[in-house]
């Protein structure tokens, strides 16, 4: 009974690491209060802001390399022939949408600037502008996407390539990705801007260039 | 003089990028010259390396470990940047000339990703980073499986296996990574050594056991290998020699890093398992090569025995280094000549026009070169002197007499006999039999730069073992 | 007992249960289900024990943010596989077998 020997043995296993989760020492490294007193130098005055474009930005620049990367095999597994068709649509969606893909753009440019504050950031309004193009397409009021042309292209590598840029700039003068702490507001409200564009067309493209 | 270790991994994301808005089927001038550069890059990294003898460090962000990320190069690190850029770059001279105007579609592109992962990932110093670059290699990996000549069905269920595996991997490795930052309150290497030294929680040791486990899913071990025959055995040939030579090395290193490392204290004890798997590894996967109808199936069960060698190391690794420069040495020839070994092979196809290995009957007269690769690739993977793999067989043999272990001896002598045994198959098929009795059609001339390329790339491999010293310096310490 | 080391045993139990469902389900798209489940144990995991000490911590749940996104784009890959399977044999399971079956 394979089936029942793998349940068995996930089942082990989450009570086992539970107990032995129960009684952990305190942490040795206390990295929030490091990253409370270097907060000041990052350009930006949220925490998780600061550590995503900031103190862990290389992270950042990396997944969004893995987004680019998952677009990419998309875009080749995705089906080229023929015109992409609408769906069908329906009257009480298709208000709907007439009301909320508004009211959705100017949240998604919201969170961008409130990143820097509040909760917020390239990646939450990015997602959210992809919902509304997504939302336009189940109304039947926006087509699929066929294979991108040059613009389109040059859209979804855009946030990559700036941060990319800044990067490279900022390598030439000293260490990968160091932001002087005079031009670091500036330089990451530029590549989360960069970042918010390119992020909504390539999770709208997730979506719409597989349909 | 630049700083190489970030240009190693900015190079290849720019020119991946570049090739993306180049379009599909197009970017192979940008890779070929971009990975030319990379190569004097990590050639430039290892002779810094090799004249301060000690790691080079990038924090950055400029921050530092905890807080930031932090870049380091060792010789291990080194030795393995040259290895990467230096079998990307004939593979994509020989990639260039294998696909067909419109079936690259978006190779160049995925390829340029892969090669920035795999980078980034022998330059982290952090786990969460390595988590991070894990993901950009192994979804890298399969995309170039299912998409990198035209996706058929059995490619596709290929690749989908091969990616439900190393989701499976990765996945065990975030939660080590969430379990060890939630114990120590930091993810950075250096820092979490000495703090695991002092004082491990039980939970540290399953969490280590979580980590090298997902690894060894992805590094095919056995009985994790289930998933690589038919990946490297269905893609197209460049494909398989990147994965086979590379990617599956990437996870080993991460591996070798933890295990000799933060983990050190942790896995004294088990140190036998990765060994009898491995040599389970080298025995079925020697076996299965042998009995294999079709030419890339058997070059593929060919990797999951070759990786059973690396993990014979383990029990053997102390102060003395020898299984280490064994291992090094290993990885280094295993990659040359596996890499040759696919491009040989992907030439055998493309003028046969079938994926079979009696349908190689004969071709040795019309295929000089590419027959000659495939041997030379066949003498490292054998381990006769004096190739690289010849060498990594000799310490590996002294390594285990040092303690003793008969057993392992009797494993590596009689895989290199298994591995004749598969590699003569083919030879036999290409240079004793006559042409069969069918007529035959015209066949197509190969274009001179892939086989080239998969020379090159074998003799490599043979004369890697001539500067056995060198890497053995890089990797720190004396051969004795 | 905090409510960071409750998330984190939570955490736990999904990602078992995501790795379970991997292993032993056969249609595809279940399969990506269960690993999103498994993503989001781990992701809990992270953020919960990040905060068992009461005050939340910011470096975890960016890391979270990361991983999300990662986890997004393994999702889409995996989507899009499975698409292009079902165009080809009309059905989102893995056909069986093993390195008999690839075409070259």
């Amino acid at each position: 009974m394979k089936r029942a020997a793998i349940v068995a043995l996930a089942a082990l296993f989450a009570v086992t690491l539970i107990v032995l989760l129960l009684d952990l020492p305190a942490p040795a490294v206390d990295l929030p209060a490091a990253v409370g007193a270097r907060m000041a130098d990052s350009g930006v005055a949220h925490p998780v802001t600061a550590v995503l474009l900031n103190f862990r930005g290389y992270d950042t620049l990396l997944e969004i390399g893995v987004l680019l990367l998952a677009l990419i095999v998309v875009l080749a597994v995705a089906p080229r022939e023929g015109v992409a068709a609408l769906p069908r649509a329906d009257p009480v969606l298709q208000t709907l949408a007439r009301v909320a893909v508004p009211l959705m753009l100017l949240a998604g440019v919201y969170l961008l600037w409130a990143g820097a504050f509040r909760p917020g950031g390239a990646f939450q309004a990015g997602a959210v502008l992809a919902a509304a193009a997504v939302l336009l397409h189940l109304a039947g009021l926006a087509p699929a996407w066929n294979a991108p042309g040059k613009r389109l292209r040059v859209g979804l590598a855009a946030g990559f390539l700036v941060f990319l840029g800044v990067a490279a700039a900022l390598l030439a003068q000293g260490t990968l990705l160091q932001f002087p702490p005079a031009w670091a507001g500036a330089l990451i409200l530029l590549v989360e801007a960069a970042l918010t564009v390119s992020l909504a067309l390539i999770l709208a493209g997730l979506f719409l260039f597989l349909s | 003089m630049a700083d190489p270790l970030p240009w190693l991994i900015l190079l290849p994301l720019l020119w991946a990028t570049g090739a993306f808005l180049l379009g599909p089927a197009r970017g192979a001038r940008l890779a070929i010259a971009g990975t030319a550069v990379q190569l004097w890059l990590a050639f430039a990294l290892a002779a810094k390396v090799g004249a301060e003898r000690t790691a080079l460090h990038h924090p950055v962000g400029g921050w530092g470990a905890p807080l930031g990320i932090d870049l380091a190069a060792d010789g291990l690190a080194a030795l393995l940047l040259i290895l990467t850029q230096l079998v990307a770059l004939p593979l994509f001279v020989y990639a260039r000339g294998y696909f067909a105007a419109a079936a690259a579609s978006w190779f160049w592109p995925l390829a340029g990703f892969l090669l920035a992962g795999m980078n980034a990932l022998f330059l982290s110093a952090d786990l969460f980073n390595l988590y991070v670059t894990l993901e950009l290699v192994g979804l890298a990996a399969v995309g170039l499986v299912a998409v990198g000549g035209q996706a058929a069905g059995g490619q596709l269920a290929a690749a989908l296996r091969y990616l439900f595996a190393t989701l499976v991997g990765a996945g065990f490795y975030l939660l080590g990574v969430a379990l060890i930052y939630g114990t120590y309150g930091t993810v950075s290497i250096a820092s979490l050594t000495p703090l695991i030294a002092a004082d491990a929680p039980p939970v540290v040791g399953f969490a280590a056991g979580l980590m090298l486990a997902g690894l060894m899913v992805k590094t095919a071990l056995f009985p994790f290998h289930y998933w690589l025959p038919p990946a490297h055995g269905g893609a197209p040939a460049p494909v398989s020699a990147l994965l086979s030579a590379l990617v599956v090395k990437a996870s080993f290193y991460l591996i070798l890093r933890l295990w000799l490392g933060p983990f050190a204290p942790l896995v004294q004890a088990a140190a036998w398992l990765p060994a009898l798997l491995g040599a389970a590894a080298i025995l079925w996967g020697s076996w299965r090569a042998i009995r294999a109808e079709r030419l890339k199936e058997l070059v593929a069960w060919s990797t999951v025995a070759q990786l059973g060698y690396l993990f014979l190391i383990f029990p053997l690794l102390g102060d003395d280094r020898l299984a280490l420069h064994a291992g090094g040495m290993q990885v280094v020839s295993h990659g040359l000549a596996k890499a040759a070994m696919f491009a040989a092979v992907g030439v055998l196809i493309q003028v046969t026009g079938r994926d079979a290995v009696h349908a190689v009957a004969g071709v040795a007269v019309r295929l000089p070169v590419t027959l000659l690769a495939f041997g030379l690739a066949g003498v490292t993977l054998m381990g006769l002197p004096p190739s690289g793999g010849f060498l990594a067989k000799w310490l590996l043999i002294d390594a285990a007499l040092a303690r003793g272990r008969w057993d392992m001896v009797i494993v590596i002598l009689a895989g290199g006999l298994l591995a004749a045994a598969y590699v003569f198959r083919v030879l036999r098929q290409a240079f004793l039999l006559p042409p069969s009795g069918e007529r035959r059609r015209v066949e197509r001339r190969p274009a001179a730069p892939l086989e080239w390329a998969a020379f090159a790339l074998a003799a490599a491999s043979v004369l890697v073992g001539l500067r056995g010293m060198e890497i053995v310096r890089l990797l720190g310490g004396s051969a004795s | 007992m905090s409510t960071g080391t409750i998330f984190a045993c939570t955490g736990v139990i999904l990602f078992a249960m995501g790795v379970a469902g991997v292993i032993l389900l056969d249609h595809l798209l279940r399969r990506i289900l269960a690993f999103n489940l498994m993503g989001s144990g781990a992701f809990l995991v992270l953020v919960g024990l990040g905060q068992r000490a009461g005050h939340p911590d910011p470096v975890p749940q960016a890391m979270v943010l990361t991983g999300i996104v990662v986890a997004v784009a393994a999702t889409a890959l995996a989507l899009a596989l499975a698409r292009r399977l079902f165009a080809l044999t009309g059905g989102y399971v893995l056909p069986p077998g093993d390195a008999r079956d690839g075409d070259g």
